[in-house]
Order: C-alpha cells, then structure tokens, then sequence
C-alpha cells in the first residue's frame, strides 16, 4: 500500500503568492481508496490537483504533499508524473499534429531506462484493447490528441491515458463535466475498471450524479481552501438534497 | 636556390580557378564558357552590403568566403543513406561520384536520364544546355549561384521523357568533409510533358568542420507534367550554406517543392518559382530546426506569369536557444495572371526566449481578379500544451520535440510518400539528438 499525503498544504497563484487559494489543507489518499472532493466553485478544489501535479501556475507557499513519505514539491512536472501521480484534466489542451499513437507512446518511453524501448507490437495491442473498452474508436490513435474533440471524446481520452499509464495516484478533475449521461457511464466504468489495491483516486466533482456510478468511500467537502466536512457516500448525497448553503453557514459560525 | 613555402590553402582564387577549368578541358566549350562567365561575375560582383534590401537582418560578416578552399580529394567516411525505396541513386563525396545504383534498364529504355554532370555534359550536352540556368534565381545570391557555376562539379542531371511516368523517387546525396573544404552542387531536372517524378537531394557533413557549400537546382516541369523536389540540408554546424532553387513550370504542370533545413552555421536559401504557363501549380514548403546560433535565411519569390495558376507557400521554423531566422517572401502577379491563387505563410515557432524570427511578406499584384493573401506568425509553446505533455511524465526537452513534430506535421503530411515523411522525420529527430 502507497500513500499520497497533502500535509497542510497552502497554494496561491503564482504571480499572487500572499492570497492563498488553498489554505492549510490536510488529506491522506491510500492505494485502494477512492476520495471523492466536493464543493461550490471557488473553494480551490482543481487549484488543489493542478498545485499536486505541478503547475507552474500555482505556487506551494507552505506544507508538504509527500508519496510514501517522501516530498514531491522539488519535483518538476514530469518527474511527478513519473513518480505516480496522474492528472485528469477538465480542460485538456490540444496538441496540434501529435497523434494520441505517437503521444502515448512518448509517455511510456519517458517511463523506461536508458536504452530501453516501447515494445511496439504489445504497445498497440494493450493500446487497442484499452480503447475498445473505452470504446474508443481506434482510428483515434492517428488523431491529433483533442484537437476536435467533442468534451466526452476529451474525457474518454483522458481515462484512456490513466489507463494506459498505470498511475499509483489519479487526481480526477472534475472529469464529469460536460458529459451526458452515456459518455459518464462511459467514463465512470473505465475508472472503475481501474480501481483496485494499486491505485488511489482523488476525485473532484459539483455534483452527486458521479458518485452514483464511481462510489466513493470518502467524501470532502472543501469550502473556502480548507476540508470542512468529511464523511462516507452518505455525505454527499445529503449535500444532493441541502446543497452547499448549510455547509457555508456552519463553516462561518464555526470560524466566528 | 630559393624554397617557396606554398600555403596550405588554395583558395576560392584566380590560380585555383584556371586549375579547376584546365581539369575539365575535356568537357563542352559551351560549359567551360559558362564557368568564366560566371568566375568574371563572381569577381564582378560586389559582396552583399547593409544597404541591400535581399540581405536585410543577414548576418553579412558570416558571409567571408576567403577561408574556403576547393577539395582535391573525398573522404572515405560517407554517411549512410537513409534505406528507403527508390529509382535510382547517386552518391558525391566532395566533388566526386562515390556510390551510385544503376538506372532500371526500363527507365532508360524509355529515355530516363538520370547522371552526374560530368556524365551529362559527356553524353547529352545539348540537352542540359537548354535547361541550365534557363531562369536563374536574382533574390540577391547571384554572386554565389555564380560562385556555384563557376566550381560545380558534382550535381545531378535528371531527364523525364514525355509521358513518362517514374513512381519511386530518385535520390542523391551530397557529402562534404575536411575542414575549410567547399561543394558547390548543381542540379537540373527537366520533366518533359506529361511526366512525373520526384528527386530527392540529401546534403550532409562528413565530419563537423567548418565547410562551404553554394547549391544551384534548376528545376523545370513541361505542360500537364508532376514534379516532386525535396531537399534535405544537414551541413555540420559550421557551415556556410547557400542555396538557390529555381522553379518553373509550364501549362497545367503541377510541382511540389519541401526543402527540410538544418545544418549550417548560417544558411541561406533563395527560391522562385515560375508559373509560367495557365493552370499551373506550385506548392513551396520549408521546415527548418534551427538551434544554438544558426540563422536561417530564406527568400522567396512567388511568379504568376499566367491566368489560373496557383502558388501555396507555407515554411514553417522551429527557433531554439539564440538561433535566428529571416523569410522574405514575395508574390508577384502579372497584369494577364488573372484568377491566379496565390498564399504565402511563414509560420515561427519560438521555444526559447532568445530566438529571433524576422518575416518580411509581401505582395506586388498587378491583375484584378485574384486571390491573393500572406500571412505570418510567430508565437511561443502555449504554456497549456507543454504542461499537458510534461503531466504524462514527459520531459521538458521530448515535449518540445513532439511540439515541433506536431507543427511540421501540417507540411510532413502532404508528402505522398509515407517512407520518405518517415526518413525525414528520422533526419529532424536526429537534429534534437545531436547537442
């Protein structure tokens, strides 16, 4: 068992550094767990997975986020990724003239020792079998990666990569947006497909309706920078029925 | 008795030049003519100054040609040609034939010519005299493309009778070794009517000296004809390169040209294209890689002498590290070249702060009834992509790789040759390798 731990961690923009966006935030992800986060906008939930995986954009001004104990923060981006962290991103960008093929294959071959070469011929059959699952047409690999792409093709694609990659820590950014109820089942089963002792998931939504089909066995509520409630599935499907207002007021009479 | 120590170099000189034509005295008076001709106009011939407009942003000092020596003697070391399927090859080291695999006994039966100048000027003078330097290039290089006419010894002559069909290309490779040696390569391809072909020209370094190189192509497509014109440059870093292409093409002739830049430490590369007869098309494409110090020089020009011809331009540049590129492009349309379609586009991609890109695009259109744009960018990696690759655990120096190869794949991709997209690929790979 391996263990992602977000360790009072504080994060702004990096051309703010003085006006934090997380704030002192504490979590533990294990391997096996799934972690759903939920809250309104602008609490810093996708600052948080953005800080965790490295961009530059944000800046880590105090507290820790350690992979077995050991500090990921000197690390640059790709060495994160390397190290096991996988970043699903909302927005993914587009990469102009780059097949997913040639992009995919790249990412295995940054995973391998000197000298070392993506085998081909198994690369594209597990290539192969993970899209049919996803069901992903194949004539995809030739395809620029996201370019065009309707939003459930660029989540897809991103479950695609998770699952090719293998990460020990998903950071799952609001991965349910802008799916309809098919491309979510879609999406939800390719996770689920992938959840299990080797990989812990952090996983951040709006809304309940991903958790009915990828549940969760911990559930955050983020307010304001900072975990103010924690539960079990439960949680968030009172948070389905109350919204976000109660948690607002109680987090406020709780800091007055 | 007096020694006379003799210096080490015989330069670019009077001496070296009488040497060089004594030499070949064997060859057509109207050959050697040529050579003095263009000898007495590279002496004519004022270097380029600050005050020429051709020459705006060059680096003129990197242009001294006083070093330079012309090679006796090729080198053993012959880089391999990349193995892809083909008509037929010719290999030069320095100035001479080294390697060549003989023209299918089909080609020739049906007229194809395919051989070293020398070979040419031996056995089908009056037909390379038709076609050599029948347009020459006037983008500013002509003391250079002088220079080349003067010293050309290796080149190639490629003849495509009528009607006559090649699908392989043909290729030829130039290899240029020992330090302060020069090459001046001449190509001419001539695709009678209705003929098709592709030639494609390597030239590479032997070793990484400082080296001198001046390239003169004369390339020549007949009515209804369809050429294919890729030239690969991958000099050592630090050479003086110099380069001029010269397109023309006759009534419905459709020509692509890709020239792939990336050796040299400063290089320039000139190119017009004629279209010369109506529904005539020309494609001009560039990619180059340029790092470290190099400067990348291109000029083009863009010809419609006839209605309904058509002209796409798109040189694409991947700037790394303090390198430096210049495009000056021009379109010119003639009062009668209406309907012409004519697009220029010089896109720069910047991975480094302290890259320079200049693009000077123009347009001089005499007609009316035209489509005519040009249009020119240059812009850094977006932050967004770099991260996304960087996230998948890709490093910084890969991720800008696959950057560059998705941005050249908009040319790469109109090759209708997947084997040579792929040597290509493999030869601008090699450019992110070597450091």
């Amino acid at each position: 068992m391996k263990s992602l731990e977000i360790r009072d961690l504080t994060v702004a923009l990096t051309e703010s550094p003085d006006q934090p966006i997380v704030k002192g935030l504490s979590l533990t992800i294990k391997t096996g767990e799934v972690h759903a986060i939920m809250g309104p906008n602008g609490t810093g939930k996708s600052t948080l997975s953005k800080a965790i995986a490295g961009h530059p954009d944000y800046k880590v001004t105090s507290g820790d986020v350690l992979i077995d104990g050991v500090s990921v923060l000197e690390m640059e981006p790709d060495e994160r990724a390397r190290a096991g962290i996988f970043l699903a991103f909302q927005y993914p960008a587009e990469i102009p003239g780059v097949s997913i093929a040639n992009f995919l294959r790249a990412a295995e071959q940054a995973r391998l020792a000197d000298g070392e070469n993506v085998d081909a011929a198994a690369y594209y059959k597990r290539l192969y079998s993970k899209m049919d699952s996803l069901k992903i047409d194949r004539k995809f690999t030739s395809r620029s990666v996201n370019e065009g792409f309707s939003g459930g093709e660029k989540k897809r694609c991103e479950i695609l990569q998770m699952a090719m990659l293998e990460p020990t820590f998903a950071l799952m950014d609001e991965t349910d947006s802008g799916l309809d109820i098919d491309a979510l089942k879609i999406v939800a089963e390719g996770v689920n497909n992938l959840r299990g002792d080797n990989l812990g998931v952090m996983m951040i939504t709006h809304y309940q309706r991903l958790l009915d089909y990828i549940v969760p066995d911990f559930v955050h509520v983020m307010y304001d920078g900072r975990i103010v409630k924690s539960g079990d599935k439960s949680l968030a499907i009172e948070l389905e029925a109350k919204g976000y207002d109660w948690i607002k007021e109680e987090f406020a009479t709780a800091s007055a | 008795m007096t020694t006379v120590s003799a210096s080490p170099f015989t330069g670019l000189d009077a001496e070296r030049f009488a040497t060089h034509l004594a030499q070949r005295s064997y060859l057509p008076a109207w050959w050697i003519a040529a050579k003095q001709e263009a000898w007495n106009e590279f002496n004519s011939l004022p270097m380029p100054s600050r005050k020429d407009e051709h020459w705006r942003f060059a680096n003129l000092k990197g242009l001294a040609l006083e070093d330079f020596q012309v090679p006796e003697d090729h080198s053993s070391l012959v880089p391999r040609l990349p193995d892809f399927p083909q008509a037929s090859e010719i290999i030069f080291s320095n100035c001479q034939v080294v390697g060549r695999t003989g023209l299918p006994q089909e080609l020739a039966d049906q007229g194809v010519i395919f051989a070293s100048l020398d070979e040419a000027l031996r056995d089908h003078s009056d037909l390379m005299r038709k076609h050599f330097q029948r347009h020459p290039v006037q983008l500013g290089g002509q003391k250079f493309i002088a220079l080349n006419v003067a010293f050309a010894a290796s080149g190639t002559f490629l003849y495509v009778p009528k009607g006559v069909k090649v699908d392989l290309p043909f290729v030829v490779q130039h290899t240029l070794s020992g330090d302060r040696q020069s090459i001046f390569p001449h190509t001419i391809v001539v695709l009678e009517d209705q003929a098709e072909a592709s030639l494609v020209e390597f030239f590479v370094s032997g070793d990484t000296k400082s080296q001198l190189a001046s390239g003169v192509n004369d390339l020549h497509a007949g009515q209804n004809a369809k050429l294919t014109y890729v030239g690969a440059q991958n000099w050592s870093d630090d050479t003086l390169s110099f380069q001029a292409n010269s397109i023309h093409a006759e009534r419905d002739a459709h020509i692509q040209c890709l020239n792939v830049h990336l050796g040299g430490r400063q290089a320039r590369h000139e190119s017009h294209s004629r279209l010369a007869g109506p529904g005539s098309h020309c494609d001009m494409l560039a990619l180059t890689v340029a790092k470290e110090a190099q400067e990348f020089d291109q000029r083009t020009l863009q010809t419609h002498q006839a209605p309904h011809t058509t002209s796409n331009l798109l040189y694409k540049n991947a700037l790394i590290d303090t390198a430096k590129t210049i495009f000056s492009g021009l379109i010119v349309v003639d009062p009668d070249a209406q309907q012409t379609d004519a697009y220029q586009t010089n896109r720069n991609l910047l991975l480094s702060d302290k890259a320079e890109a200049n693009s000077l695009p123009g347009l001089e259109i005499q007609a009316n009834d035209v489509r005519c744009s040009h249009g020119a960018t240059s812009g850094r990696v977006p932050p967004e992509q770099e991260f996304y690759l960087q996230s998948r655990g890709i490093d910084p120096a890969k991720a800008h790789e696959l950057i560059v190869f998705g941005f050249f794949e908009e040319v790469l991709s109109r090759l209708d040759n997947e084997q040579l997209h792929t040597v290509l690929s493999d030869l601008i790979q090699s450019k992110f390798k070597k450091s």
